[in-house]
């Protein structure tokens, strides 16, 4: 299915979202002060007056343009705080793709290799229980565990009071900007801060590599190819590593990529746990003051970012695998 | 010769996982089904300021919360909407996924064209956002959070049924009854139907554990069962929003404990059906 017919659904998903809701916007922004001409007034002003499928095109316009609406609570305009946000969310997102790929590949190897050991048994069953944990619970364990008790990580944030004081972010990236800055003390809590948040929302990513990388080793360890290697006299080593897991790689490298998606998205429940400021807790914030335009933006951009993840995704394979061609 | 029941059977008592999972699932229907009549209890009415946030003891083995509620009682009563919850929400996703696979296998054209690309649009969001901006128009409640569970559980459903209809439409045994004259009704509900019911109950039983986080996620955001409900997800967002999350862990150990307990029951029993009705595993 192609990019736009998708783009174009979700846009008009997200457009439908706000008429949903039922109540009339222009009685909620003026209240109960609101004299009936006002509320006309404003109404045209809005363009709600105007037949749907002129609202639709002119919400079109104005997300093409960069225009995705203001806060009804705080009045600043969404696509601004959504700019300042980004870094902090893909921040997190990447690391916590780093940390289940660090982890879940290698253990997905090991586990096939050593198929019916306890090393496998033991991988497994973590990895059965990795999907079946509720993420912002681990969260509240982690912090519990690890700031509460042992204080050995901060409770959440992105960097201690007394740095992010006189630090002046470059790219919102912290710790590329503690390392262009040349602060390392700010790379170093950084990370810190990191930790524990990027621990608990890479536990899905990290089982389900786990598994998909066990099940495709698996597989390429029975081809024939891989016997060939072997009975050419290579060492294991080398069969495992330079034979197998680059045929293996395909189906883990589409799973890293969904899951690089899934985690813009998913997270919320981490963001919130960990008072990350990126767009998961902007889009909580928005929920609990029932802030529509933070929520309706938020989803359009997250699920926009989704699609295209999955894109690239898609585009990476023929790299991958070279009898695989988009004409 | 062997039946493929008592073969499915045989195999499903082969695998441990699926033993596990059973015993598990049996358990929580069965304290879902019994509480009530064991232990009655009225979230309403269930205040005690003398003994607020009490670590676990004898008399309260999972401790007490903000309001000296017993949260052993409102834990095990959680599985009662936890359940339902599952149940209701991936038998909705379950019905209308699978009729719509089902018109899209097997009429092809543009009804396939049409339903695929309403289940491509819905994959387009990541789930948990997806159950969160239909709560968030519907408004907050049980019931909205069940439907959202569900709307997201369909596109799931819909590959599935379309993926097996389309290789049993191609089979003898179809294309002998589209040669004898069968209505396209009597196809679909008496020849292909029957043919996609075991990958269903597998992804239905899988669905069942999804469907318990998600609903624990949206309680968790406020967005599924509202107090007094003693809904797990909501549980633990009263002790994380209350602030004593910290203080007084097991306010939030607890109701964790039991959404783990119950999401691995079902994707243990899921791991062991499939390897019973998979004909291609050993």
């Amino acid at each position: 299915m192609g990019l736009v017919p998708v783009l174009f659904g979700i846009s008009l998903l997200v457009f439908l979202f706000l008429k949903l809701i039922p109540g009339d916007p222009a009685q909620a922004i003026l209240g109960e002060r609101g004299s009936p001409e006002q509320l006309q007034a404003l109404r045209e002003k809005l363009g709600l007056n105007r037949p749907l499928h002129v609202q639709y095109l002119t919400f079109l316009r104005n997300v093409l343009t960069g225009d995705l609406g203001v806060s009804a609570v705080s009045t600043i305009p969404v696509a601004e705080e959504l700019k300042r946000r980004w870094p902090a969310t893909f921040e997190l997102a990447l690391s916590a793709t780093l940390v289940a790929v660090a982890l879940g590949i290698p253990l997905g190897i090991l586990a096939a290799v050593r198929k019916n050991s306890l090393l496998d048994t033991l991988s497994m069953s973590l990895s059965l229980l990795g999907v079946s944990i509720p993420v912002f619970w681990l969260g509240l364990l982690l912090v519990y565990l690890f700031a509460v008790n042992l204080h050995w990580l901060p409770t959440g944030g992105r960097l201690s009071t007394d740095l992010a004081l006189d630090f002046r972010p470059i790219t919102g990236f912290l710790v590329l900007d503690g390392l262009l800055s040349l602060k390392p003390q700010v790379v170093l809590d950084a990370l810190r801060h990191l930790l524990l948040p990027a621990l608990t929302l890479g536990t899905i990513p990290l089982a389900i590599l786990t598994r998909i990388t066990r099940g495709a080793m698996l597989e390429v360890l029975s081809q024939d190819y891989v016997r060939t290697a072997r009975a050419k006299g290579l060492s294991e080593r080398q069969v495992i590593l330079k034979h197998a897991l680059k045929n293996a790689l395909l189906p883990v490298v589409t799973i890293v990529g969904l899951q690089f998606g899934t985690l813009l998205g998913g997270a919320i429940l981490t963001e919130t746990i960990f008072s990350w400021p990126g767009i998961g807790s902007y889009i909580y914030e928005g929920i609990l003051n029932r802030d529509y335009p933070v929520v309706q933006a938020g989803v359009l951009v997250v699920a926009t970012a989704f699609v295209l993840v999955n894109l690239l995704v898609d585009l990476s394979y023929a790299l991958l695998d070279p009898r695989i061609q988009y004409r | 010769m062997e039946t493929p029941t008592r073969r499915a059977f045989r195999r499903f008592l082969k695998s441990p996982s699926g033993k596990v999972g059973l015993v598990l699932a049996l358990g929580l229907v069965l304290l879902a089904l019994l509480i009530p009549l064991l232990k009655p209890y009225d979230p309403a009415t269930d205040r005690d300021y003398l003994s607020r946030l009490t670590p676990p003891s004898w008399a309260h083995p999972f401790g007490t919360d903000q309001l000296g509620r017993d949260i052993f009682t409102r834990v095990l009563h959680g599985s009662r909407i936890s359940l339902q919850v599952g149940v209701v929400s991936v038998g909705l996703g379950l019905a209308l996924g699978t009729l719509l696979g089902l018109l899209a296998g097997f009429f092809r054209g543009r009804t396939e064209l049409l339903i695929g690309w309403l289940a491509d649009l819905l994959l387009a969001f990541p789930g948990t956002l997806l159950a969160i901006a239909i709560v968030a128009v519907s408004g907050p409640s049980l019931q909205n959070a069940m439907l959202a569970i569900g709307i997201v559980q369909v596109p799931v459903y819909i590959r599935l049924a379309r993926a097996v209809v389309l290789s049993l439409r191609e089979q003898d045994f179809v294309q002998a009854a589209i040669a004898l004259g069968a209505g396209n009704g009597r196809i679909l509900l008496k020849h292909i139907l029957p043919g996609t019911l075991p990958p269903l109950v597998v992804q239905a039983t899988l669905s069942i554990g999804t469907a318990t986080l998600e609903a624990a996620a949206l309680g968790f955001l406020g967005l599924g069962a509202q107090p007094p409900a003693p809904e797990w997800g909501a549980m633990i967002a009263d002790s994380f929003k209350g602030g004593y999350a910290m203080n007084a862990p097991w306010t939030m150990i607890f109701p964790g404990l039991f959404i783990v307990l119950t999401v691995l029951a079902f994707n243990l029993l899921g791991d062991g059906l499939r390897d019973a009705l998979d004909p291609r595993s050993p």
